[in-house]
This record gives C-alpha cells, structure tokens and sequence, in this order.
C-alpha cells in the first residue's frame, strides 16, 4: 500500500484554538506549517465552548489586572497549578484576545466601546470577554479566517495559498514518528490516515505540536464530543513523554439530564453568571449549605445579599451558586445523593423567575435555542433540569511553560492536552484564553526549536512498517469484536467507578475492567472498507481511551486527599502534604502505565507573596509558611 | 536549517467527486407545492382585476376616486376626478387614466423583493419550493437584462412614495361630500383611509426605503436619528410579505368599491 | 416507550448507491442521529455519517431528512409519526465520500476567494473602539455554523453545477455582507460581490433562510442589503451616466465605504 507523504517544518495536530493559534505563529514565524484534524476546519471541539473567554483587560472594572487574574486561577486550581503556567496566562491573555479582535472577532461591547466582561464562577472580577453565549464559535472562526488571510498572502506572494499553511481535515495521526525508541529520541513526523478514503499519510516533520483536545469521550455522561478520545494524551505516552494531573478531571455541574440522548450537553456557566440559581426538588437554594470553609469569607450566606450582588458587586459578595466548578459539582450529587433531586435525577436551574423573557434570549440565545428544540422546555417560562458532567481534564502533558516543550525533543503540546496550568480545578473561561496565550507559545516553541535544529531527524523505516500495520489491523478483523461495545463498556465503567466521587475498590474495579477491556480492544474489528468507515475509526481510538483512562484510574488511585477535581470518599479532607506532589504518569519500555510522584516547584518569591497569610494557611505546609514568613519580613 | 516544500495534495481518483445519484426531483413528503400554488392563484386573480379595472370607466363618483385610476392626468377624467384640478396631459390622451400612473405601482411591485421571491417560485418555479428542483436547464438569475433591471427597485420607491402621497390625499378628500362640503365620512371614506394606511406602511417597509434609511452606514452610533428610522422601518419590514398581500388586497378592495358605488351597484346611504 | 422506527437511507459511494431501508429501535426524546448510530451500533457498523456536538452547535451533521435538509442532531423523532417511513440522503448539491457524508470542499473554495477583514493600518490591537449597536449586524452573520446548508439548498448551485464557478453561495455573500458592514473593513467589496461572487444569481427566494439552523436572516439581513449597496456602487443612474460619459473604469476606484 503506497503512503502518501509530506515535509514540513512545524506539524500541528488539532484544529482547534490552541492548534489554530500554534500553526498561525509558526507559519508567521516562517515555517512551513501542516494543521492536521479529526474534523472538518472549523469544527474542532473549541467552537463548544459559550461563556467566554478569561483576560484581565479590566473593560468592566477596572480594578481587574494580572495579579487578581493570578490569585483567582490558583485559587481555582487549589494552589497546584504550575505558578509559571498561571502567571504568563494571566499577563498574556489581554493581548491575545485583542490580537483576535485585530483578526475580525466582534465581541459584546461596553458602552464606551470596548470588550465588554462578564462574571463567572471563580473570577473576582467580571472578566470573560464574550459574545452572546457562543463564544468558541467566534474564537475559532476569527482563527480560521485568519489562517485564511495568511494563505490568501501566500497565494500572492508565492502563487500557492497553502505554500506555508495547509490544513489536512478529517485526517487522524495514529502515531508520532522519532529517530528511535528511546523517550529522548527526538521527533521526525507524524503517521495517520484520512477518514475520508482510510488512505495512509506520513508527515516528516522535526516538530510536531500536540493540541487535541480532552478525553471526555471516555465517559458516558460528557459534554465532549467523539474527537475527544484523549488522542494527543496517548500519542504523547507513546513517544515517550509524561502526562501529569491526570487524576483531575472537571465534571461541570450543569449538563442536562433530560432526555436521556442528550444526557450531558452543557449548560453553560453564564446562566449562573447572569442571575441563574440552582434549586433542589424542594425549593430549596442548597449552595448556601455547601460554601466550604475556604471560601467562606468570599460568597454570600443570605439570599438578600446574593441577590444584591448582581447589580452591586463592590458591596455585597457573590452567590454561592458561582463557587469553583468542582464544589458546585459536588454539592449536585450530594443533593441527588439525598433524594432532593428533579425528576430526571438532577436539580432545578432557574433563570426564568429571575430574569424577563426578553432579556434571556437576548443573554443566552443558544441555551434557550437548546433546550426548546432537545428537550421541549422554554427557559424563559420553567426551570431546567440540570446534573454534573464530564467536562474537563486537568490533566495532561508536562511541558515548560515557556515554550509547550515536552520532555521529547521536538514535541510540543499547548491546550487541553496539556497540563499544569488548571492545577486540580479549572475556572471557567480560563481555558480559551489558555488556548491562545500557550498555542502562540507552543508554536513559537516549536519554530525555535526548528531553526535550531542542525539536521532533521528521520524515522527508521521499520516504524512506518509497524504503525501501517497498527492501523490497518481491524480491517483484517472484519468479524472482530464490536467496538462500540468495548467503548460502551469503557464509558460505563469509568462513569461509575472513577467518576466525580471515587474510592479506593472502586478504582481498583475500574483498573481490572480496563485491563479486560485491553485485550477486547486488541480484537475488534471493523467490517467494510476503507472509506469513511467509523466503525474502523473507533477501533483504533479504542488504544487511546483505554490508555488514557488507565492513566485516570492509577492517579486517582495514588491521590490520597480530596481536591479540586478529584474527590476521594475514603480521604475526604485536603492535604497541604499532598499538594507538594505531582503526580507523573510515563510509559515503561513494555509499554505499562507507571505513575511516579515529583515535587511540585515552590512558588517564585514575587508571586506568593501575592497572597495574604491567610489564605495560604489553607493550603501550604507548615515549613512553607515559615518560608512565606521569613520573606514577608525581609521585603 | 532549510525550508520544504509543501507536498502537493494528490489528485483524487477519477469518478469519485460526484452527486448522490437520486433520481427523484424531491424527496420532500409534505405539501411543498400548496405555497407556490396560493401565490400563484392570487397574483393571477389581481392580475385579471386590474386589467379589468383599467378599461372600467366608472372610476370615479364624488368624493371617492378608484385607486387604480389615481391620481388622473389628463381632460378626459370627470373635473372633480382631476388631480388637484389640474390636467397636465390635456386633451389629446384618450385612452383609460390609469395607463398614464399604474407604471410606477406596478413597477414597484414588479421589482419589489418579497414579490420577485413570490413569482420566482409560483411563475417561474425557479425553484417552486425549496430542495424541489427546477425545471430550467440554465439559469443566470438576475446577472443580466432583463432581470439585471431589478436593481431600479429603489427608483420605484420613491415614486411609490408619491403614490402613496397622492392616495393620502384623495382619502383626505373624501372626508367632503358630494357637495363639496367637508365632515363627510362614509364607508368609502374609511376604506381609503385604511388603504392609504396599509400602501404607506408597505412603501416604507420596503428594503430600499431601509437601506436608504441607514442600512447603508456602518456606523449607526453615529447617525442616532437615522437608527431610529432603521430600527423603524426593520420592524416593519419584517413583516413586508404580511403587508405586501394586505396592502396589494386592501388597493383592489378599495377600488372595487369606488366603482361598484359610481355604478351604484352600492347604494347605501353612508356609502 | 421505545418503537421501531423505519427509516430509508441513501448508501453508496462516489455517486453510485441506492436507498435502503432499516428499522431500528428509538426512543424518547431521540433525534434522527441518535438512531442513525444505534444503527451504526448494531447493524451497520461502516455507517458513515457526520457529527460533533449533538447540540447544533458545530455544523457537522448536515443531511437532507424527508428531502430537506436538516442537521441530523436537531431533528427530533417526535416530529414523525411512528408508522412514517423517514427517508435520510446526504446533501445533494456537493460530491458523495459515502453514504450521508458529502464533500464539501467547495465551501472552503469559496472561503478561500474572499478577501479577509481588512482593518485600516493605524488601529493597534486593543484600540479597537465600537458601539453594540454597530457591530450587532455583522454578529449575526457571524452566529454562522457552517453547516453549508445554505449553500446546499440554493438552486442557483443545487440544480446547476455549472453556476459553482461564478457563485460564491449564501454562506459566502453573507460574509461579504458581514465584512462590509464591519465597522473597522476597509477594503471596498461591493463590486467584487457583483462581479466575481456572483450575487446577482441569487434571486432572493430565500431557500437559505429556511434552512438556516442559527435562523439567520440570510436574505433579508444580509443578501438584500448586499444587493442594495451595490445598487449605490454600480446602477445609480446617475453613477452610471457618468461612468459612461468619462469612459472611467468605475470598477474599484477605491472609493471609502459610507458612514
Ligand atoms: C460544551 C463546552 C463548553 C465550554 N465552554 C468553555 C468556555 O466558556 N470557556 C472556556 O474557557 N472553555 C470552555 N470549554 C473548554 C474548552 O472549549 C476546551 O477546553 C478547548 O476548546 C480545548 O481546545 P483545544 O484547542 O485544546 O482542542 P479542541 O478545540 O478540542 O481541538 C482538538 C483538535 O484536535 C484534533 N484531533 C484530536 N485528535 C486527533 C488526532 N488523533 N489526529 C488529528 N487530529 C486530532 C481534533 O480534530 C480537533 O481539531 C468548554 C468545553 C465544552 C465541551
Ligand atoms: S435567497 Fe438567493 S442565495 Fe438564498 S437560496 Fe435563494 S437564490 Fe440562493
Ligand atoms: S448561514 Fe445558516 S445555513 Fe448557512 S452555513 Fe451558516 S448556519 Fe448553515
Ligand atoms: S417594496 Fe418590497 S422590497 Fe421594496
Ligand atoms: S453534530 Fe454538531 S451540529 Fe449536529
């Protein structure tokens, strides 16, 4: 079988903002860039995302800047975030968004013009620039187009729009190519197949950006969609490098519960942001009960003063409902725990008493768009039904926060692929401008790392072999296992074993099921041909979902505390020990999971001392406090 | 080190980019063609009533004048029928008045946007309804003559705009009596009234008439008062299909009754 | 409450295929793509069929359901009678991979032929300045999925391949529109919408606006209007006299946008 092959300097693999944005910067830095994707352009799991995006510009307050920015993500993150990852994100993210608004983006406005901000759970201060609910949509075509724009000069300048950019859609890499096995090997390309004809496809390039994406579709309940199979998470193991945080994962609390074929599409944040409360079956506002003791000076205890907090935030605290994800989450499934749940086994979100009609298809047009047309319900009028899912990995590959370099020469990866930025807990609105403030990184990165380069690197050509193989054995299994079993059966077993509150049995449940499920997985099979055939496609995503949720489980099973997301009923409480560890998932060379703990970096001098005492106490030991102390003296 | 070259994406095998092949001109399952058919009975029964109503005579009788044949040019119109008196056109125009005006209504209608969408489809059936495939083998739309004149849409507008100045005016002349005297209100009086009401409120609801209100700016923030008139008239064009058939009703109503009382058909007294 | 829907899918490739029926089991609150992958589940596992979201959101699932097209996640089982057979083919006006899957291509084609956002070079970014009031037509336009429906529907291209060439398709006039309605483009489109993205075949008989599942106003808020600046540009009379009598090319003489 001949394999289609192309050189490249830079190959970016995912579409979506942080793809988009990685390949924009390298091609503007002059590399030949390939955009590689599951999906058709512009379809890339981004253009998902509704509340905004997170950058201290200060439109709306103006006391907002980098610093309070700052605080609030590792507060989100309860204090283990890479602290270098969170303080370039919160510096860079203003020019980011207005470099999109100098590409074409038009967002909502404020009265003198400019980006205009809106509240969400964990931000201090009205901060996610926006546009109506569909903010992703914006964020991906402006990138789009501007990929477009920058192949529109290429057509003049060099007669050829894709001589520095191409995008190769509904083409999925199989596997990272490098000069050898070893983890420190460096990159040499990428191999994979087109869905649309299953012919095979072979990149040679010496850097390659990771950006695809989650895992999500590891679970049943999950507002992710069939990209997310946690293929860049995979891909990364493989070539050798490590994935941290795996064990946290994001169940947002608002997905839909009703009817059961949308089970887990989102409801976006902003309905809380703009005057949405939650209520349990009876009635009840339940967030007052469930402000933990961290918090408890940051949010409202009375009903009154929450409510006054919409029109004056200055002098009343915020309502509970707009706590970090992970504690709304939680306090959900307790409520259900309890009995107090809807009757579709969620809780009620209501915004239609608390808003005019009007005035919520203006704010949340897709949200009203959504449920009138899934689930027959008018949010303008009645409550909707809402329950916690699968919504983000925390987690994923160690990089340097400068440059989305990973421990492989030559590999990058920026987005939800890669981790430290979130710490346990990602704040809302904090992941699209993740997107872009460490895609442009990734991308310089990896241009960089290309200029260089005295030689590039090239793959043995018995690893082609072998990965044509890999690929096309399920098509030789026609009468194989079925694969959407084995993944049904996947998804199940992690909803229910390694989900939003887990225990010790349970995770070592889930790990023999997954063990299980690996040799299923070897034999399945896909009858039909090579065209577009999704049977086959799944098979083969099947390798990087199981691996992925190997990794999920033995973190989670190592993790001894509760924090952000990742809830341990059997360790309940939060542990300043356990926030100094990582945890630190690698391949060993017969291809098993291993998880090793690594010594989380102290905070740089500058940047704690952002903090008041106080609050640190919550979370650091007793050896850094007295630390903190000593610096607070001597400055 | 040294830049590639990008691989060039191979050809596609020969036969593979085609269309489904479907035989079926649709696949639609519901009653796609009743639309295009009402459409088509009703602009065919106004076609019939006007061209009837043009060679009609009996236009006019104190203090009502037949839209149709309004405002009237020439000598041969009865005096009172003359617009403001006057008779421009004199004496040597002999054939009916309304030859010398219906140009611009039915110009106006012509080229208006919402009935090229109504005879496209009804008339022309390109396309009768959508996904149902049209019977031409070539189409150019609107790219050259004739269709290309469509685009005078808005030289049309504004003489419907005198149009429906000239309508205004003849409802307010019929608030007189057959004497000449004013307080007049007969049924007929109130059927101008509403006619002129629903002609204007279709003219203004006009796309041309919205863009030369401020569609054509872009910065609206800067033109306070022509966004108010945006804002307006966007309103009401949203409704412009609504009042296109209203007021295309309301003109044929109020002109067969002006004549069916000058042929005192209609007779009673507060007519 | 499950029942046995029936259904008629169009399978084949490159063209070549038939319609084949199936029955298979859906349930409450189900749309069309729901029981097209318990489809894929259980019987044919090689079903190809696009999708994303499952929220209507990204564009991917565009199919023609009962001959019109439709995205198969928001079409919902319970606006069919159980007994009604529900016919399901890919979108007819773009080439066939296989069965529901069509390539689209053309579309990003088209993208590609027009000029991107063009702001004026003294504005750096963050200086940006505008009112909602004037940035609220283009955000319309800019709710676009890209489902290509639109596209798929117009008969202008449906049912003349020959017109692809000279048509830019609904979707693409509607970024024109959206890009010259933007309060920061400099760049002067209303010729190029006449003359290379043919705007003039379109007959506002407003198929797109049907289809549109953002329920865009394509043709009122966006065709329309498009075609009326160009009126300004291009059949003014008194324009076009002069045009004529000072023999001056009158085409992109680079004239500043209005307001
Ligand atoms: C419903 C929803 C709402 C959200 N709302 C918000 C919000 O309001 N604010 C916010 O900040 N965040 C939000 N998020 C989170 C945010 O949208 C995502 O985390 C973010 O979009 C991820 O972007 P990415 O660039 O990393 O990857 P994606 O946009 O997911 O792109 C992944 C890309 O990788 C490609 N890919 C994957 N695997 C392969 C492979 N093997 N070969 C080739 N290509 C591959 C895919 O095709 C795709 O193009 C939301 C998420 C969801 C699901
Ligand atoms: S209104 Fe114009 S663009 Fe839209 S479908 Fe009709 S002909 Fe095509
Ligand atoms: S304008 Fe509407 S129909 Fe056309 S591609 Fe966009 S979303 Fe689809
Ligand atoms: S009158 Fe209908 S658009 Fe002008
Ligand atoms: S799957 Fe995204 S629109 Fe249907």
């Amino acid at each position: 079988m001949d394999i289609e092959r192309h050189e490249y300097d830079v190959v970016v693999i995912g579409a979506g903002g942080a793809g988009l944005r990685a390949a924009i910067e390298a091609r503007q830095q002059g590399k030949r860039t390939a955009i590689v994707c599951k999906s058709l352009f512009g379809k890339a799991h981004t253009v998902m995302a509704e509340g905004g995006a997170a950058a201290a510009m200060g439109n709306v307050n103006s006391a907002d800047n980098w610093m309070v920015h700052f605080r609030d993500t590792m507060r989100g993150g309860k204090f283990l975030n890479n602290w270098r990852m969170a303080e370039l994100h919160a510096k860079e993210a203003p020019d980011r968004v207005w470099e999109l608004e100098a590409w074409g983006a038009l967002f909502d406005r404020t009265k003198d013009g400019k980006i205009s901000q809106r509240n969400f759970g964990g931000h201090e201060y009205p901060r996610l620039a926006h546009v109506g609910d569909r903010t992703g949509l914006e964020m991906i075509r402006t990138l789009q187009q501007r990929v477009v724009a920058l192949q529109q000069e290429d057509a003049r300048l060099h007669d050829d729009p894709e001589a520095y950019i191409k995008v190769f859609a509904e083409c999925t890499i199989t596997q990272l190519l490098k000069e050898g096995p070893a983890p420190e090997a460096p990159i040499s390309g990428a191999f994979g197949y087109w869905r649309e004809t299953g012919r095979l496809i072979c990149f040679d390039a010496p850097a390659v950006v990771l950006a695809t994406g989650g895992i999500g579709k590891s679970y049943v309940v999950t507002s992710n969609s069939w990209e997310y199979t946690g293929d860049g998470h995979a891909l990364a193991l493989l070539a050798g490098a490590k994935l941290i945080n795996m064990e946290f994962i994001q169940f947002h609390p608002t997905g839909m519960v009703w009817p059961p074929s949308v089970r887990g599409i989102l409801v976006t944040e902003s309905v809380r942001g703009d005057g949405g409360v939650l209520r349990n079956s009876e009635g009840k506002r339940f967030m007052f009960d469930y402000i933990p003791e961290v918090f408890k000076d940051k949010y409202a205890t009375t009903e009154e003063e929450a409510d006054r907090w919409y029109d004056d935030q200055a002098g009343n605290r915020r309502p509970p409902e707009l706590l970090p994800r992970d504690e709304v989450a939680r306090a959900i499934n307790s409520e259900v725990k309890a009995g107090r749940n809807s009757p579709h086994g969620g809780v009620f979100l209501d915004v239609s008493s608390r808003l005019p009609a009007a005035e919520i298809t203006r704010r949340l047009p897709s949200m009203y768009h959504q449920f009138k047309e899934l689930a027959d319900v008018d949010i303008t009028a009645e409550p909707m039904e809402v329950g916690p899912t699968c919504h983000y990995i925390m987690g994923g590959v160690e990089v340097d926060a400068d440059t989305g370099a990973s421990s492989v020469p030559g590999l990058f990866a920026a987005g939800e692929v890669s981790g430290g930025m979130h710490g346990s807990n990602r704040l809302g609105g904090n992941s699209l401008s993740d997107l872009l403030v460490f895609g442009r990184r990734a991308g310089a990165g990896a241009a960089a790392y290309v200029d260089g380069l005295a030689a590039r690197p090239a793959a043995p050509a018995e690893t082609l072999a072998e990965a044509e193989r890999a690929a096309l054995a399920p098509l030789a299994r026609g009468d194989g296992e079925n694969p959407y079993e084995v993944h049904h059966e996947l998804q199940r077993t992690m909803n229910e074993l390694v989900g939003i509150i887990r225990k010790s049995e349970e995770i070592r449940e889930a790990l023999e099921v997954v063990e299980k499920l690996k040799e299923r997985a070897a034999n399945t099979g896909a009858p039909g041909g090579r065209i577009y055939n999704p049977g086959w496609h799944l098979a083969l995503d099947l390798r990087n979902m199981l691996l992925v949720s190997e990794c999920v489980a033995r973190a989670a099973l190592l993790r001894e505390e509760s924090r952000g997301g990742h809830t341990r009923d059997d360790f309940p409480a939060m542990s300043a020990d356990w926030r100094r560890r990582l945890l630190r998932c690698g391949l060993t060379p017969d291809g098993a999971v291993s998880v090793v703990e690594q010594e989380q970096p102290a905070m740089r001098d500058d940047l704690i001392t952002l903090f008041e005492r106080g609050e640190l106490s919550k979370y650091l030991t007793e050896d850094e406090l007295v630390a903190y102390d000593t610096l607070v003296k001597e400055s | 080190m040294t830049q590639t070259t990008a691989g060039r994406p191979t050809s596609e095998p020969a036969g593979r980019k085609q269309r489904a092949q479907i035989k079926a001109r649709t696949l639609r399952t519901d009653r796609w063609w009743v639309a295009p058919a009402i459409t088509f009975a009703a602009l065919t029964s106004f076609l019939v009533y006007g061209f009837w109503a043009i060679f009609d005579k009996s236009y006019f009788v104190e203090p009502y004048i037949a839209p149709f044949s309004s405002p009237c040019l020439a000598t041969s119109c009865p005096e009172g029928a003359r617009f403001l008196g006057l008779a421009p056109f004199g004496d040597w125009w002999t054939l009916p008045p309304g030859f010398l005006i219906l140009g611009l209504p039915a110009g106006f209608r012509l080229t208006c946007y919402y009935y090229r969408k109504g005879y496209y489809r009804a008339f022309w059936l390109s396309p009768p309804a959508c996904s149902v495939a049209e019977p031409h083998g070539k189409y150019t739309g609107e790219t050259r003559l004739p269709l290309i004149l469509q685009n005078l849409h808005r030289y049309f507008f504004y003489g419907a705009v005198l149009i429906g100045a000239v309508l205004t005016y003849d409802a307010v002349l019929a608030l007189r009596d057959a004497e000449g005297n004013w307080g007049h209100f007969g049924l007929g009086t109130a059927i101008l009234f509403i006619n002129a009401a629903l002609i204007w409120a279709y003219t203004l609801s006009c796309h041309s008439c919205r863009h030369i209100t401020a569609g054509r700016l872009n910065h609206f923030s800067k033109h306070p008062l022509r966004y108010k008139m945006w804002t307006f008239v966007s309103k009401l064009n949203a409704r412009h299909m609504l009042l296109a058939w209203l007021s295309m009703y309301s003109v044929m109503l109020a002109d067969l009754y002006v004549r069916l009382v000058a042929k005192g058909i209609i007779n009673f007294p507060f007519a | 409450m499950g029942y046995k829907a029936k259904f008629r899918i169009w399978r084949g490739e490159a063209g070549e295929g038939a319609l084949e029926d199936f029955v298979v089991e859906v349930n409450e609150g189900e749309v069309v793509l729901d029981a097209l992958h318990r489809l894929q589940a259980t019987q044919t596992p090689d079903l190809a069929v696009r999708w994303n979201c499952k929220a209507g959101k990204c564009g991917s699932c565009s199919m023609e359901i009962n001959g019109k097209p439709r995205l198969g996640c928001m079409t919902r089982m319970s606006t069919f009678t159980e007994d009604e057979t529900i016919t399901v083919t890919p979108m007819r006006t773009f080439p066939v991979i296989k069965d529901l899957v069509t390539d689209v291509s053309f579309n990003y084609q088209k993208a590609r032929e027009i000029p991107s956002f063009t702001p004026p070079d003294n504005v750096k970014p963050g200086e940006y300045r505008m009112q909602q009031i004037d940035v609220e037509r283009s955000q319309e336009f800019r709710k676009c999925i890209e489902c290509f429906m639109c596209n798929n529907v117009c008969h202008v291209i449906r049912d003349h391949e020959e017109n692809k060439p000279a048509f830019a398709g609904p979707r693409f006039l509607m970024r024109i529109a959206e890009l010259d309605m933007h309060p920061y483009d400099v760049a002067d489109r209303k010729n190029a919408a006449q003359e290379e993205h043919g705007l003039g075949y379109c007959n506002i008989t407003k198929c797109c606006t049907e289809v549109c599942p953002e329920h865009i106003k394509i043709t009122d808020n966006a065709l329309i209007p498009m075609k009326e600046r160009v009126v300004d540009r291009r059949y003014d009379p008194l324009v076009w006299l002069g045009n004529k009598i000072f023999k001056r090319s009158g085409s992109g003489s680079g004239s500043a946008k209005s307001g």
